[in-house]
């Protein structure tokens, strides 16, 4: 992983395309399973637009590295330990509610990341985060009106929406964890200040919580590891999914 | 999803006109809770490949549709009137959307 010819710059590029490639995988496993049908389909929306990201994002990290792999071999030939997502995306989709929450508290962080990335000092992270933040900026909506929906819908529904925020916050505090490589990335004028990120999505959620009725869960014991290739058990299973066909043909042409 | 609690959401006629095109078309019908949700939805459900430029939803209940059964009553009559077909004028070159 050091052997890149810009290690922290192939590193900050990795994690973001890992962050949208296993939340897409993850959402691609509500394909044909959907609550209804109309819904199945906008899902699938949002996995295909952040399987395009993490398509643009790899190709870039595997041109930073500069070691002749390509976004399919980084996407596919990568042990769990290389994987540098955030914990939050490798959470399994449990009920629509947990899909929606992690959703939400994501996608809110993704948009304030990528409006900021949008001006990198780097040409090829402002075109990719730009083309996304019009993508994102969607995703917010939708998961935001069904936060709101659900938790400001029936007794049962603002349950599960409680239960849902309050098991995946733990998992929100690794989105502003900076550590040595953000703090690079942003003194070089590249990467996004997390701060600034931090106190966009604690409106964002806050506001929309608000509107669902939902209790603003406190901030305890965060969950972190994902970024620096400690993940869960859930990433090993959904990686075994993900890659076993690649990796069972290698070479393989579609 | 029960087909009973399916049943909760009303139907929604979904009309998209194209980026070229001069009028809404109807494209086909979704369920939602409500208009918000049926705007999303149609835009998911029916502009993917990016066939439109607006959206129209109108609640399918809000529909005032003609019987079929009257179909002669009402349009019969305009079988056998081909002098109000505007067939015999000459259209003038560079009129496209008559």
């Amino acid at each position: 992983m050091t052997d890149a010819r810009d290690g922290a710059l192939f590193a900050y590029v990795l994690r973001l395309g890992d962050n949208a490639l296993v939340l897409a995988q993850r959402l691609g496993e509500w394909t044909a399973h959907g609550p209804i049908v109309e819904e199945d389909l906008a899902l699938t929306n949002v996995a295909l637009d952040l399987l395009g990201h993490a398509r643009m994002w790899l190709a870039y990290a595997a041109q930073v590295e500069g070691a002749g792999r390509d976004a399919d071999a980084l996407a596919y030939f990568r042990d769990q330990r290389a994987y540098r997502n955030v914990l939050l995306v490798e959470r399994p989709n449990g009920n629509y509610a947990d899909t929606m929450a992690r959703q939400f508290l994501f996608d809110v962080w993704h948009h304030a990341v990528l409006q900021q990335l949008g001006n990198a000092r780097d040409p090829q992270i402002a075109a990719i985060a730009n083309k996304a933040v019009r993508e994102v900026a969607y995703h917010v909506r939708r998961s935001g009106d069904w936060v709101t929906r659900l938790g400001d819908g029936t007794e049962l529904s603002h349950a599960r929406m409680q239960a849902a925020i309050d098991a995946a916050w733990p998992f929100t505090g690794e989105l502003f964890a900076a550590d040595a490589i953000d703090d690079e990335l942003l003194a070089r004028g590249i990467g996004a200040n997390l701060a600034t990120v931090h106190a966009t999505w604690r409106a964002h959620v806050e506001r929309v919580l608000g509107d669902a009725t939902l209790a603003v869960p406190a901030d305890g014991y965060m969950q972190r590891g994902g970024k620096d290739g400690r993940h869960t058990e859930a990433l090993s299973y959904l990686l075994a999914e993900m890659q076993s066909v690649a990796r069972s043909v290698p070479a393989q042409r579609w | 999803m029960s087909d009973s609690a399916r049943a909760q959401w009303p139907l929604w006629e979904v009309f998209v006109r194209s980026s070229h095109g001069l009028a809404h078309k109807h494209v086909g019908s979704l369920h939602a809770a409500d208009a918000a949700m049926a705007l999303h939805n149609a835009r998911d459900v029916y502009t993917r490949r990016s066939e439109g430029a607006s959206l129209w939803i109108v609640r399918a209940s809000d529909i005032v549709a003609s019987d079929p059964a009257d179909r002669d009553a009402l349009f019969g009559a305009a079988e056998d009137k081909p002098y109000r077909h505007p067939t015999h004028y000459v259209v003038p070159d560079g009129v496209k959307n008559l």
